[in-house]
């Protein structure tokens, strides 16, 4: 057993959201002086916003005969690990991605939407709808298709378009996945089972089936879209946003032995899971950060995943400033590029990554949001799930 | 008395205390190893739904449901539940709260058709669409469908009932899903970051359009006449696997933290191997190299010699393709000598569970070790010639196993094999 723990960097950053792709183009819009207008999809899903994917040529980072065995969701994941690695400096080195692991946050994909309808509209008139299930599903379905649903397929193109073949594991669990995702990463690089890793997912916001999932238990933000804190006078709720976040995570030795450059460094993540109770939640939460070691400082802010959604987002806030102060800088990234569930927590890291790279912050993305002073030279990601689940990461200046 | 808690490695050893399982032969470890050593088939004509027009008409089904909704998410938690209350109860952890994370293969659940069905019929006269779900979704509260259909739910609620610790681990590695589940407990007492893990794994998703999927695939039997008959692992006509439910839960510990509070031990799991494929999206790599890898990598692991095996769980799972691979890959690991090693298929009589196949056999494993007898492989009529497997056919056999080597693989180039050993070394 290694005693002394490893240093977990983060050396690589690849991101998607309704700004565009790449980390850099992210900090060069979102890290200026003023903060710029969200990119806002209010029209398709009315009553729902999103937070729409950028025009992607997919087949920069796959080729043509890969990208048609997915959909949206995969290769989002799968380009977005691309620039991650390719940020890294690792893509195409065959003994760095052969040997890398590889930890993906995933959903399920996307159904074919015009099949379903077609049975609904069917379904109308019959009362033998299992019957109508077995006379069209064999028929309507594309074989391929489970291939693009099932939740560990985003990994196992990773695989096949980056050649990341060391191991591969896929967590589950919407914004907690994101959480457990990078926990057990970083846990697995500090106690040396692993010296370099692919982690992140992504979410395609834009499908009429996932929004009904979400919207079953009333989570979604309707008719306009305000930002995250301003949300909450009119009932609060989440806007989803597509988007994809990878980060390269290397042991500091492996980084140095390689000459790499790192972001920050990833210091600690803990999580949490209970009862949405307020006195319950404010406990965990204040736990979380107990745990962390994180205290008031004038260098240190925040980046918070917040959904939106009423009550919790505000014992989020509430429970950020009870420990860090009144004063602390709170950036609800959400508020720029919404909520992409399993790639919230990644996205925050990604996002926290670069602010620390850059020495600098970001601007206040609302009205309420406090100033930095001095920029920060740690970072704390918070990411509360919509329903269940938390967990905040805290990521430190390399000097 | 002193102790060694430590592996070759240095690293704590990691021992099983509890263990519980449900498959289509029956719930918990009684009823299951006694059908399953006396050869008897899980498997039947499918009841849930109607299976008419449909290519394969059987299935290893679980039904555990006596009221209320079923569903891939309420059969995959009723099954979990069982074998988790069944694994922490031998393991002597009561009411009180585990005191260590859980560890979950869950299946990639959604809404289904009759979500989809009773969503529509709120909204009669409107468009049959999706915008109608919705404003179906939007017109009343769904919240007892929003998280039952969310990805995390099962693990939440089983991590909530048994008050294990922390944020629980939803994974999925398709089919090898549980063997990733154990995997995981493992590693992380290795890290030291805990005493103990909870491992379940439960997959219960029978349902028509899961069926069809495989179907389409061209995974599934077609050998529908006798449905005990029809999964035939390492036999010439094997024509794909049958589609099964079932659960496991494991209670691992770190051998000190076991012994310790007095704790009675089934077993160790003592290596791991894995190692990612790129080749195909459900293909493995026509030269076994992955899969290879990581045997030898769990062989590793566990400080073990191929001549130390003395059993092999394959993952045969009556597919033309996988048992042929996996022969392939074996016999160039254990050279010649793969055809002394029994290798048995508890997939000959429960069928393939999916996310949970991994974990069922690995509480199999533990059961042939302790009780000395090693399931067979029934079905296995018309041998493959191509494969000349000792696979105990048909008949159980009884044994001396102080080792098992156990195999799992899955869509998406997943392979994690394996090693588990009767004692601590």
């Amino acid at each position: 057993m290694n005693d002394s723990k490893n240093e977990v960097w983060i050396t690589g950053v690849g991101v998607i959201s309704c700004f565009g792709e790449g980390i850099a183009p992210h900090w060069e819009t979102l890290g200026a002086e003023t903060a710029p207008e969200p990119v806002i999809d209010a029209e398709r899903f009315a009553p729902y916003a999103v937070h729409p994917l950028p025009e992607m040529d997919w087949t920069r980072q796959m080729p043509r005969k890969d990208m048609r065995q997915m959909e949206t969701w995969q290769r989002l994941g799968t380009y977005a690990a691309g620039l991650a690695l390719e940020d890294a400096g690792m893509k195409e080195d065959e003994e760095l991605v052969s040997t890398m692991d590889l930890v993906v946050c995933a959903g399920g994909g996307e159904r074919d939407i015009s099949v379903d309808e077609s049975i609904l509209a069917e379904a109308r008139g019959r009362n033998d709808r299992e019957m109508l299930l077995n006379e069209k599903l064999p028929y309507d379905l594309r074989p391929t298709l489970f291939l693009a649903q099932l939740s560990n397929l985003m990994a196992g193109n990773i695989s096949i378009v980056h050649k990341v073949t060391g191991s591969s594991r896929t967590y589950m669990g919407e914004e907690s996945s994101g959480i457990t995702a990078l926990q057990n990463a970083a846990a697995r690089i500090a106690a040396g089972q692993s010296t370099h890793l692919l982690v992140g997912g992504a979410y395609n916001a834009e499908r009429v089936d996932l929004l009904l999932s979400c919207d079953l238990g009333h989570y979604l933000a309707k008719d306009g879209v305000k930002p995250v804190a301003e949300r909450q006078k009119d009932g609060g709720g989440t806007v989803l946003g597509s988007a994809g976040a990878f980060l390269v995570l290397e042991s500091a030795e492996h980084a140095k032995k390689r000459g790499a450059k790192p972001y920050a460094r990833l210091a600690g993540i803990e999580s949490g899971l209970g009862s949405r109770d307020n006195q319950e939640t404010r406990e965990r939460l204040d736990g979380i950060m107990e745990r962390l070691g994180v205290s008031p400082s004038s260098t240190t802010a925040v980046l918070s995943g917040a959904t939106g959604c009423a009550d919790v987002t505000d014992l989020e806030f509430e429970a950020l400033r009870r420990r860090l102060g009144m004063d602390v800088a709170i950036r609800s990234y959400t508020t720029m590029i919404g909520n992409p569930i399993e790639a919230n927590f990644p996205f925050g890291v990604a996002l926290g990554a670069a602010a620390l790279k850059n020495k600098s912050f970001y601007p206040s993305f609302e009205e309420a949001e406090k100033p930095v002073k001095v920029p920060p030279t740690t970072v704390v990601v918070s990411t509360v799930g919509h329903y269940l689940g938390e967990g905040m990461a805290v990521l430190e200046q390399i000097a | 008395m002193s102790e060694n808690y430590t592996d070759h490695m240095g690293r704590p050893i990691v021992v099983v205390t509890g263990m519980g399982v449900v498959t289509s032969l029956g719930k918990g470890k009684k009823e299951n190893w006694e059908k399953l050593t006396a050869g008897e088939s899980g498997i039947r004509r499918i009841s849930r739904f109607p299976v008419d027009g449909l290519a394969t008409t059987i299935a290893g089904t679980v039904d555990i449901i006596e009221e209320g909704e079923e569903s891939a998410p309420t059969i995959s938690y009723a099954m979990a539940n069982a074998t988790a209350g069944e694994a922490l109860e031998e393991a002597g952890f009561g009411t009180d709260g585990f005191p260590g994370p859980l560890f979950f293969a869950a299946p990639p659940v959604e809404l289904e058709w009759q979500h989809r069905f009773a969503l529509l019929d709120e909204m009669p006269g409107k468009e049959p669409n999706y915008d109608t779900l919705l404003e179906a979704a939007r017109s009343s509260d769904h919240s007892r469908m929003h998280h039952l259909v969310q990805l995390g739910t099962i693990a939440f609620k089983i991590a909530e009932k048994y008050k294990t610790q922390g944020l629980p681990i939803s994974l999925s590695t398709a089919c090898a899903s549980g063997a990733t589940a154990i995997q995981q407990g493992m590693e992380a007492i290795r890290r030291g970051e805990t005493g103990a893990a909870l491992c379940v794994a439960s997959d219960g998703s029978v349902t028509a359009e899961g069926l069809i999927r495989f179907s389409l695939l061209s995974a599934l039997t077609t050998n529908n006449e006798d449905p005990s008959k029809a999964s035939r692992p390492f036999s010439k006509d094997r024509d794909g696997f049958v589609m099964s439910e079932g659960s496991a839960a494991l209670v691992l510990e770190s051998l000190e933290h076991a012994i310790n509070r007095g704790a009675k031990i089934l077993g160790v799991v003592q290596g791991v191997g894995e190692k990612a494929d790129s080749f195909h999206r459900t293909r493995s790599s026509p030269d076994g190299k992955p899969v290879i890898t990581a045997i030898k990598q769990a062989l590793e692991d566990a400080g073990l010699e191929t001549g130390d095996i003395d059993y092999i769980n394959a993952h045969g799972t009556s597919t033309p393709e996988n048992d042929r691979m996996e022969y392939n890959s074996l016999k160039n690991v254990f050279g010649e000598a793969i055809h002394e090693v029994p290798i048995s298929s508890n997939k000959s009589m429960i069928g393939h569970t999916l996310t949970a196949g991994g974990a069922v056999e690995a509480v199999f494993s533990f059961l042939t070790m302790s009780e000395g007898l090693i399931p067979p492989t029934i079905n296995y009529e018309t041998p493959d010639p191509d494969i000349p497997l000792d696979v105990v056919p048909n008949v159980a056999r009884k044994a001396e196993v102080s080792t098992v080597l156990s195999n799992s693989f899955g869509f998406g180039g997943q392979n994690a094999v394996l090693v588990f050993a009767r004692d601590p070394a």
